[in-house]
């Protein structure tokens, strides 16, 4: 993974499968660290599986025994001073939080987040997702209810719009980013 | 910045031009791209990207696509496979943005498939 924001797309890929209908994605960054958090209400894993998740040879599927999503976000994280955490419960729903200090040399860039998004709408209108990204107290905040509301209920996974989607998340990032002012 | 204000607007905008569908469902091209750990890692992000873009610019309305898990061949990533009405799968593998734009071109406008890009015995 050359991206955090490809981290973060497959990680997100598990609160899919999870059948979670609400996802919120976070990125925080106060100083040198980064925090991301996704959370969802999807079906949660049991204690003795989130136990060994992080296991490399823990997988879900059943085509074969490796599942290297969380392993390789751990590892992003870690390689850089950061930890991660994960809390479940069975039914209620699953929080990832990874932190990354972003000064360290083997800090991955963040990468596009509104490519992220963008790709996970596709298929999965039915899930309301909160992004947000934050940096020294300016945020940015994009909600798929509102933009639904707005657009009257219609679909969100047209080409059209999800260009634009991952045009105005980009670019509110990088505004914040370079110092600019809230909306 | 941009905000949701400014995509209803441009959304509006587009809506007037849109102009009614007449393609039955069943003629739709249905485009799966393998987004799981080794997918994405190999660049299936960009390839799905590219996919939606060219695809939006072409105005193919005919053309559906949709992510899945992992293909089973992680080595060959990003895979991307195509089914079109009363033909074969057709599975494309290793593939980057460029070559995401060609098969959109080739293949789905033009009907004929990218045999360089397609999966092999070997």
């Amino acid at each position: 993974m050359r991206e955090l924001a490809l981290n973060i797309l497959d990680i997100t890929e598990n609160s899919v499968k999870a059948k979670a209908t609400l996802i919120e994605i976070t990125v925080k960054e106060e100083g040198n660290l980064m925090t991301v958090t996704i959370k969802d209400n999807g079906c949660g894993m049991s204690e003795s599986f989130a136990q060994k998740v992080l296991d490399p040879f823990t997988t879900t599927r059943t085509t074969r025994k490796v599942g290297l999503g969380l392993p390789f976000y751990k590892m992003a994280s870690e390689q850089t001073g950061g930890t991660l955490t994960l809390k479940t419960k069975e039914g209620v729903g699953t929080e990832v939080t990874a932190t990354f200090y972003t000064d360290h040399i083997d800090c991955m860039p963040l990468g596009s987040m509104g490519g992220t998004v963008s790709t996970l709408l596709v298929g999965n209108t039915h899930i309301r997702y909160i992004f947000t990204y934050e940096k020294e107290g300016v945020s940015f905040v994009f909600d798929t209810a509102e933009l639904q509301e707005a657009l009257g209920g219609e679909s969100l996974d047209t080409p059209e719009i999800l260009s634009l989607i991952e045009d105005m998340i980009d670019e509110n990032i990088n505004e914040i980013k370079n110092g600019g002012v809230t909306k | 910045m941009k905000s949701i204000a400014d995509i209803k607007a441009i959304r509006d905008k587009m809506q007037a031009e849109i102009i009614a569908r007449d393609i039955k469902d069943n003629d739709d091209i249905r485009v799966v791209v393998g987004m799981a750990t080794c997918g994405i890692a190999a660049g299936a992000r960009e390839v799905f990207a590219s996919l939606m873009d060219e695809v939006s610019k072409r105005n193919l309305k005919n053309v559906k696509i949709s992510r899945a898990g992992c293909l089973g061949m992680c080595k060959l990533e990003p895979i991307v496979e195509v089914y079109a009405p009363g033909k074969p799968k057709c599975t494309y593998v290793k593939l980057d943005a460029d070559k995401a734009k060609n098969i959109v071109v080739n293949h789905f406008v033009n009907g004929n498939e990218v045999a360089e890009y397609m999966i092999t015995n070997e």
